[in-house]
């Protein structure tokens, strides 16, 4: 019957033929030559693989060979991650690659590894050989992707920093087979134009083999011959390529790049007139400075009056002289103190030795005092004597008893008969008085005396 | 020629510095002073201009008819 016997479709049979291989075998690793490698307008690629043995059609989507860093060519010795599949419209066997390296190559680390040994040993790398930025580009070369996130970037940080600033992008394919050579020629092109003064070179982040053009010898080989100053912004911060170490400035991503390539304008006019100011101010301050000096100077006494040259001298001179004698003064007084003090040295003994000398004045005044009244009052009982003496001695207490004194003339008295002559008058003194006599007769006998 | 012109704006900057930097210094007679803020003036002008003469264009390096031309840059291109 025919209900009894199932019958598929053709297409049925090879969807599950297709299904029956591909989890069989899954994916694998599969080395051979590329031979009869077509390149679709589809951008996908169709190829056979083959080696001594055998041949395998294949196919590789153009979402997988974007990622591989070179074009396929018949008679290339590569390996390729696949998965055996079954193509249903046709039911041909095929290998569907995702990946694909140049075999005898090593691996891409590998190859990484050498070519940087490699450029490094050429100098390529040294820091001699990197160009310092300029401080205001004229304009900014970049290239990159006209459609990545990269270009966007890019121009929204230098227009934010400085809003007039010049941009020319050069579209350049930035990863699948041979978009090395477009951006090598892109960053010689630049370097031809003459008005760009920097240019960024790079893309977004991605795997190692979307970033793998920019470990091309060519592009480093570019970058290394730019005589514009090249900044290198490759895939993220920890993505490093041969082009980040060629470079003049390694930026860790594109917006990083666009941030070293111009300083914000702000910045740049802030130092301008800062300058402006300080040179301003600086000149002020001369004149200011050199203002005062000539006023010092045109007011100084010298210019006043020329004659006050003369006359300052004759200051300094007359202050000299009254310096002199100020201290002729001062030797003065300092002498005359020293006499001062030495003559009151001098008075206080004078006045004490007068002091003694009166005290010694006055003792032997007391002393002669003294003897004085002794000596009076031995005079005084002398006298006593004496006059008691005296009084027993009068010749007038004599008279009382019945004598008579008798004179001359001229006072003296008569003691013998012979000094007086006969006529003569003679004057008798008697106790109560006197008598007046003349002599008329005398005797003259031999009895001298009373 | 243009070649030069960027350099100058950094030159421009870096002589303005050191005029400004000598005349701070004090060591300069008046005359020197005054050529140093005549050449520091017109530096300053010079610098002022080119910040602001940068022009402004975001251009794309395009193929036409076997040339390549400069055309504004649309940034709608990038989405």
């Amino acid at each position: 019957m025919d209900s009894k016997r199932q019958v598929y479709s053709v297409a049925e049979v090879n969807r599950q033929a297709r299904m029956a291989l591909e989890s069989a075998l899954g994916e694998l690793w599969v080395e051979g030559e590329l031979s009869r490698v077509t390149i679709h307008s589809s951008g996908h690629w169709y190829f056979t693989l083959k080696d001594a043995q055998a041949a395998v059609s294949c196919a590789m989507f153009r979402n997988d060979n974007a990622r591989v860093p070179f074009k396929p060519k018949d008679g290339m010795q590569v390996q390729m991650l696949v998965r055996p599949s079954l193509y249903e419209a046709n039911g041909r066997y095929q290998l569907i690659a995702s990946e694909m390296e140049e075999a005898g190559k090593g691996t891409l680390q590998e190859q990484f590894e050498k070519l940087k040994a490699q450029l490094a040993e050429e100098g390529l790398f040294d820091e001699a050989r990197k160009k310092p930025l300029p401080l205001l580009p004229r304009k900014i070369g970049v290239v990159t992707s006209p459609t990545g996130a990269a270009i966007r970037d890019i121009i929204n940080v230098l227009t934010r920093r400085f809003p007039n600033i010049g941009i020319l992008l050069i579209p350049a394919k930035v990863q699948g087979a041979g978009a090395e050579q477009g951006i090598a020629k892109a960053i010689d092109y630049l370097n031809t134009r003459g008005d760009i003064d920097v240019m960024i070179v790079g893309r977004g982040g991605g795997s190692i083999e979307d970033l793998w053009n920019f470990n091309e010898e060519v592009v480093a080989r570019a970058i290394a011959r730019s005589t514009v100053p090249v900044i290198s912004a490759v895939g993220h911060e920890i993505d490093f390529t041969i082009a980040d170490f060629a470079a003049d400035v390694r930026a860790p991503t594109p917006s990083a790049a666009a941030e070293l390539a111009v300083r914000e304008k702000g910045t740049l006019e802030g130092a301008v007139a800062l300058y402006d100011r300080r040179l301003n101010q600086g000149l002020k301050t001369m004149a200011q400075d050199l203002r005062l000096r000539l006023n010092r100077a045109a007011h100084s006494y010298v210019f006043r009056e020329p004659g006050n040259l003369a006359r300052g001298y004759r200051q300094s001179i007359q202050a000299l002289e009254t310096r002199m004698a100020d201290l002729l003064k001062l030797a003065a007084q300092e002498r005359f103190q020293r006499l001062e003090r030495s003559n009151v040295r001098l008075v206080h003994g004078l006045k004490s030795s007068v002091q003694q000398a009166h005290q010694r004045v006055d003792e032997l005044g007391m002393v002669l005092t003294h003897r004085m009244d002794q000596k009076v009052e031995r005079d005084k009982q002398a006298l006593v004597r004496l006059q008691t003496q005296l009084r027993m001695l009068n010749p007038l207490a004599v008279l009382g008893r019945g004598y008579s004194l008798t004179r001359k003339a001229d006072g003296t008295v008569v003691r013998t008969a012979a000094a007086v002559e006969v006529g003569e008058t003679i004057t008798t003194q008697l106790a109560d008085g006197k008598m007046v006599s003349t002599i008329t007769e005398k005797e003259q006998g031999n009895s001298t005396g009373d | 020629m243009a070649e030069k012109k960027s350099a100058d704006f950094e030159k421009s900057l870096g002589r303005l510095e050191e005029l400004v930097g000598e005349m701070e210094g004090g060591e300069l007679s008046l005359e020197g002073m005054i050529k140093h803020f005549e050449e520091g003036t017109k530096l300053v002008g010079l610098c002022t201009t080119k910040l602001n003469e940068v022009e402004q264009k975001i251009e794309k390096l395009v193929k036409k008819d076997g040339e390549l031309k400069e055309v504004p840059f649309d940034m709608e291109e990038a989405e």
